[in-house]
């Protein structure tokens, strides 16, 4: 710590050399949390997933609806608690750019499939109670300013026209991962504006277990129940099918890997550059402490401290940006995401991997400052 | 060594090669200096009088010959031992002064202490002490660019005695100064030989500078002359 003071005086010695180093620093960890925060997001969905919840599908197609007589064979099935029901909805709030996540659900079970939906009692008995009322997420309620009573007009796209809800329930996810930006309504007020061929089916069944270690067995007899009927189904974990969206996207994953690793490996270089001028600069002063008895090795940690202490500033800049922005805008990226938040993890790797590129980047000139002879550097001053 | 002795060299060389040419320097150098001498090493540029000071300050080793110092035989000390070394015994003074222009009077002087176990509170009783010797207790707060050139100076003296070292070596110390505090510089120098007992070993080639000394011997390419 006694020497923390002479690596702080010479960070703030070259002031413009050092607020742009650590500018280009925060600027590398920011895109880099960003990148990383977009595959956290993509995970969250996953995270949220709960094993006890198996999704029940049309086997060829999650286009393809189910009919609503499976429920009670559904129900009848060993070790299933409880099954619900919903739509995907799909529409937009006023301009088609504010796409919204809807579901028409069956509202007499949706609490029981979905515990992690925080509500009071008194607006859940009005969601209950009412043909035309919703449930808005958190998220919702602050980007548009809704409040409970409002009617909120959706435009449909695959039930087409105007869909008057009224907010009767706020909700709250019970942890951080819950998607708190979707509309949920009922699914019987959906179902009787359909015209007759369309009534009575529906987009995809939950079904609630007691135990996680139940789901294979559930999931095979649901599907040997169907296996030979019009509408067979496919039967999964909720995270199963959540990763099924996620591989629609491709490699996205490795893709933003290397983007992230490309940027920091450009930073790393500016750095090491400019450790090296630095280095350059300090040769007398570097020799001067050697001969006032500072070792070699005590020099190389003082330079490497030096390009630690630069890259780590340059970090937590950058990360605390990252957390601070994503945290305070609600960035869904055109409803692609529903929980972009820069996750402490995130943040924490952002921060190791500033002190890394620090040590990889104070390495060379350390060495060579710690190498240095005294008597030669000295006399090229004199 | 001999009881007093403090500094001994036997037939020291010293060479360097510049691409194919071999460079004498220094040639069978033999030197005593006893403790609380004040000794001037004088000759003309490029005799080699900076570097026989380098190899008795050990911040360079010879290529032949021993060198005996506060008695230690430098050439058998690894670097890091000798860093030890040079911190416990020896206090440089450059002509340049060689202060650090990011950190203050202060925290300058401080330097060589930061290698030792003292507390903090017992490095600021050194430093103060030291900063008051040179008379500049009231710029402890100032940075190198804000002191006169001899200011600097005396803060450089000022780092070179704070952690007590045996022997003091001055390449030039005033060289850069004009004759006021060239005088005031070498006064200061005196001092801490005669009141403080101080070893000084002090390369110049102002014949003034040397007067002040005890003794002075003179280096003529690479020879002591006697």
């Amino acid at each position: 710590m006694k020497y923390l003071r002479y690596v702080v005086a010479h960070l703030a010695r070259a002031k413009r050399r050092t607020f742009l180093t650590v500018s280009s620093i925060a600027l590398a960890l920011f895109l880099f949390c960003t990148l990383r925060t977009v595959m956290t997001s993509f995970d969250a969905a996953l995270r949220a997933s709960d094993d006890t919840r198996l999704v029940v599908r049309h086997a060829a197609s999650l286009v393809f609806p189910l009919p609503l007589a499976y429920r009670d064979r559904l129900a009848q099935i060993q070790d299933v608690e409880h099954v619900g029901y919903g739509n995907w909805f799909g529409g937009f709030y006023q301009d088609p750019k504010n796409q919204i996540a809807e579901f028409a659900v069956d509202v007499k079970n949706f609490f029981l499939i979905y515990p992690e939906i925080l509500l009071p009692a008194d607006q859940r008995r009005a969601f209950e109670g009412e043909r035309t009322a919703c449930l808005i997420g958190r998220g919702l309620a602050k980007k548009y300013g809704w409040k409970l009573g409002d009617v909120v007009p959706i435009t449909g796209t695959i039930y087409p026209g105007e869909w008057r809800l009224t907010v009767r329930g706020i909700y709250a996810g019970k942890t951080e991962d819950i998607d708190e930006n979707t509309i949920f309504f009922n699914w019987e007020y959906l179902n009787e504006s359909m015209p007759d061929v369309r009534k009575n089916w529906v987009g995809i069944y939950w079904l609630r277990l007691h135990s996680a270690s139940l789901a294979p067995a559930v999931s095979d007899r649901v599907d040997a129940m169907f296996q030979n009927s019009p509408q067979p189904t496919k039967t999964e974990t909720e995270k199963a099918f959540q990763a099924g969206f996620l591989s629609m996207m491709g490699n996205v994953s490795m893709l933003l890997t290397i983007l992230g690793s490309a940027i920091v490996f450009a930073i790393m270089l500016v750095t090491v550059n400019t450790m090296l001028m630095a280095a350059r600069e300090r040769t007398t002063e570097i020799a001067v402490l050697k001969t006032l008895g500072f070792s070699n090795r005590l020099i190389l940690m003082l330079v490497g401290a030096e390009a630690v202490l630069l890259s780590l500033a340059g970090g937590i800049v950058g990360s605390a940006a990252a957390y601070v922005i994503f945290r305070n805008i609600d960035f869904t990226g055109g409803g692609m995401f529903a929980n972009f938040r820069v996750l402490p993890e995130t943040i924490g790797f952002g921060l190791l991997l500033a002190v890394f590129l620090g040590l990889l980047s104070g390495l060379v000139p350390a060495i060579q400052a710690s190498r240095l002879q005294i008597a030669g550097a000295l006399r090229k001053v004199a | 060594m001999k009881n007093g002795e403090l500094v001994r060299l036997r037939n020291v060389h010293k060479r360097y090669r510049r691409e194919q040419n071999e460079i004498r320097v220094l040639e069978g150098i033999n030197l005593d200096v006893k403790e609380g001498d004040f000794l001037a090493l004088m000759g003309p540029s490029g005799s080699g009088k900076s570097t026989l000071l380098n190899l008795i300050g050990g911040i360079d080793k010879p290529t032949e010959g021993e060198v005996w110092v506060a008695g230690e035989s430098l050439g058998s000390l690894s670097s890091n031992a000798l860093a030890a070394w040079r911190a416990r015994h020896v206090g440089f003074i450059f002509q340049l002064y060689n202060l650090i222009p990011v950190l203050t009077a202060y925290q300058n002087v401080e330097l060589p202490l930061l290698l030792t176990r003292l507390s903090g509170k017992e490095r600021r009783e050194r430093v103060a002490l030291a900063l008051r010797l040179v008379g500049l207790e009231d710029r402890a707060k100032h940075f190198p660019r804000q002191l006169s050139g001899g200011e600097e100076q005396r803060i450089a003296i000022a780092r070179a005695i704070v952690a007590d070292p045996t022997l003091l070596v001055a390449d030039e110390p005033t060289g850069d100064l004009d004759a006021k505090n060239a005088d005031e510089i070498l006064t200061l120098l005196k001092r801490l030989n005669e009141e403080m007992g101080k070893t000084i070993i002090m390369v110049t080639h102002d014949p003034h500078a040397a007067q002040r000394a005890k003794a002075t011997v003179h280096l003529e390419k690479g020879v002591l002359q006697s």
